[in-house]
């Protein structure tokens, strides 16, 4: 506990309202208690790794936030305002984008087809039939990757065809697009190269600089202390710390994340 | 000398790259033209007007049922039970149909206009669709089995109805399969009325974008807020209909109703699915192409017939060249 204490600091980055708090928040599955009592807060342009081994709770607690599951205790604040989510539908509406680790694009369409995937944007042929607006699909979604500083040649292209790095980046456009308040990425480089993690890491960099925050959930300490300006490390459903980057290095995150020292 | 050497291979590659997606795209359409070609060759009888309105219209319910089949095949579904839908919705519209002089009348007295066994043969496959939907989606039951169960129930419940055939039709009910406008026999505008209604669905509608969506990624769908159990019903419905309305093409076509119509139509329909590009593993898959995968398994069955090719070996042939078909698709995918 004293570890938890010491480690516990302010990050200087951060001001003004937190975008997004979580009070005192548990989530149990029957006996096991995945998320125990967890309180943090995520401020604009910040960005926070979510460290721990398997089975920490770590992606619990984020789907708590994405909308997946309900805290069975505790709130969670958007802005100041207590938000309930019932389907991740509802956290994306409130600005909510969450990366999936599967990346969850569909593979056989092309990149503006999943940009606009179940927000489809539509226009009247003729003045009578409503139709989608492909045409509009594709200049939006030309600025939104140009906004990114992405290039992707052929965004007619389906997915399958593009490379893990170019894949991941459509992901994040597509968050960023519908003017998300706060990206969530699990594993955003699991089963990337290095030069493609190193541009997952760029775009992560242009998402703080547009002053989105971006909880980055990871094993990769090279991902970590790449990106994050803090971490919050998580063991046994438990925040057991609160640390910025730039305060540790990669031995004091694996011995909170083991809980090494408490024996 | 080898920078040039090296610049010439990658334009080399560059254009058989091109070729391929060329063939990739059209080279079914190049096949049908091929057998086009060799039937008008081998055949007198092949090339005529008579013969190639004669394949259109032989292959149009089957087409019908085809189109359905496609979209359920995107979802990465599958629907077995077409051919028992098709022929539970004609033995029931028939009955509707019938002349009251009819020997196998149904229903002695009953006379209603042709408007109540169309809605009936459309409302009962369409029901039979929703209950496909609905136990793939809701009871998580795997598309093979739930539609192998429509099978067996459609077909069963089509001979609890009339075990002989329903016949001496209506002429308003019979002009749905041998009638024509402006010189079209009427079952072809039904076919190409509704290929044009579905491919701009699928391709223009968030519905139909969506149908591709769940056959490539199910989960990112779902993620991304697609209501994917209300698509899988409201694809099997689509089947369903087209089923129905098959129905109704077949049996004023043969002005009977038989329960023991369209066996085995479902398996040359997803092979026409499947031949036209359709990937069988879902995400893939256009009207368009299934219409070409239609005429050619019509042109094969024409043209062989006509060539005195027995039966036997024209099913050699088709089965042989659905196989050849998947394996294609799947060197493609990789």
């Amino acid at each position: 506990m004293t570890a938890t204490t010491e480690l516990t600091s302010v990050n200087p980055a951060a001001q003004g309202q937190p975008i997004i708090r979580l009070t005192n928040v548990t989530k149990r599955f029957g006996g096991l208690t995945a998320v125990s009592d967890v309180s943090m807060e995520i401020y604009p342009g910040e960005v926070v790794a979510l460290a721990g081994d398997n089975g920490a709770g770590k992606s619990t607690l984020i789907k708590m936030i994405s909308g997946v599951y309900k805290p069975d205790e505790g709130h969670i604040y958007l802005a100041d305002r207590e938000i309930t989510m019932a389907s991740p539908m509802e956290a994306r509406s409130l600005g909510i984008e969450t990366i999936y680790q599967d990346l969850a694009l569909c593979e056989n369409l092309d990149a503006t087809v999943n940009i606009f995937l179940g927000r489809e944007p539509m226009k009247r042929m003729f003045g009578v039939f409503k139709q989608v607006d492909r045409r509009h699909m594709l200049t939006e979604s030309k600025t939104v990757l140009d906004r990114l500083d992405i290039t992707i040649p052929n965004l007619r292209r389906p997915i399958r065809q593009m490379s893990g790095g170019q894949r991941q980046a459509v992901a994040i456009a597509r968050a960023v697009y519908w003017n998300a308040k706060l990206v969530i990425m699990d594993e955003p480089t699991a089963a990337l190269g290095v030069p493609e993690q190193r541009k997952v890491h760029e775009l992560v960099k242009t998402l703080k600089s547009q002053r989105v925050p971006v909880i980055i959930i990871s094993h990769n300490l090279q991902d970590i202390f790449a990106v994050a300006d803090r971490i919050i490390v998580m063991r046994r459903g438990q925040k057991v710390g609160d640390v910025m980057a730039s305060e540790v290095d990669g031995d004091d995150l694996v011995g909170l994340m083991v809980g090494a020292g408490e024996a | 000398m080898a920078l040039k050497a090296t610049g010439e291979t990658r334009d080399k590659n560059q254009q058989w790259g091109r070729v391929n997606a060329f063939l990739g795209k059209y080279g079914i359409v190049l096949i049908l033209l091929a057998m086009i070609l060799a039937f008008s060759l081998l055949s007198e009888g092949f090339f005529t007007a008579r013969n190639i309105f004669n394949i259109i219209r032989q292959i149009s319910f089957m087409g019908l049922i085809a189109i359905g089949v496609t979209m359920v095949i995107i979802t990465g579904g599958i629907d077995l039970g077409s051919g028992s839908v098709l022929a539970l919705t004609a033995v029931l519209a028939t009955s509707l149909a019938q002349i009251q002089t009819s020997a196998t009348l149904k229903y002695p007295g009953l006379e209603v206009p042709v408007i109540v066994p169309i809605v009936v043969a459309l409302g009962v496959g369409a029901l039979t669709g929703v209950i496909n939907g609905s136990l793939i989606a809701k009871f998580k039951i795997p598309p093979f089995i739930a539609t192998l169960g429509m099978m067996t129930v459609a077909r069963g419940f089509a001979l609890i109805y009339s075990n002989k055939p329903l016949s001496q039709l209506t002429p308003e009910y019979n002009f749905i399969g041998q009638g024509a406008l402006f010189g079209i026999p009427f079952p072809v505008i039904l076919l190409i009325l509704v290929a044009v209604v579905i491919h701009v669905m699928l391709n223009n509608t968030p519905f139909g974008r969506y149908i591709y969506a769940l056959g490539g990624n199910e989960q990112a769908a779902r993620i991304s807020g697609v209501n994917t159990d209300r698509v899988k019903i409201g694809v099997y419905t689509l089947a369903g209909l087209l089923s129905g309305l098959a129905g109704l093409v077949v049996s004023s076509r043969v002005g009977s109703g038989q329960p023991g119509q369209g066996m085995g139509i479902e398996l040359d329909a997803i092979a026409a699915a499947v031949i036209g590009g359709t990937s069988l593993s879902g995400g893939i898959g256009t009207i368009w192409g299934t219409i070409v995968g239609a005429l050619i398994i019509g042109v094969l069955d024409n043209g062989l017939i006509l060539l005195n090719v027995d039966q036997y070996w024209i099913t050699i042939v088709k089965g042989t060249i659905i196989v050849v078909a998947v394996i294609i698709d799947q060197r493609k995918n990789r």
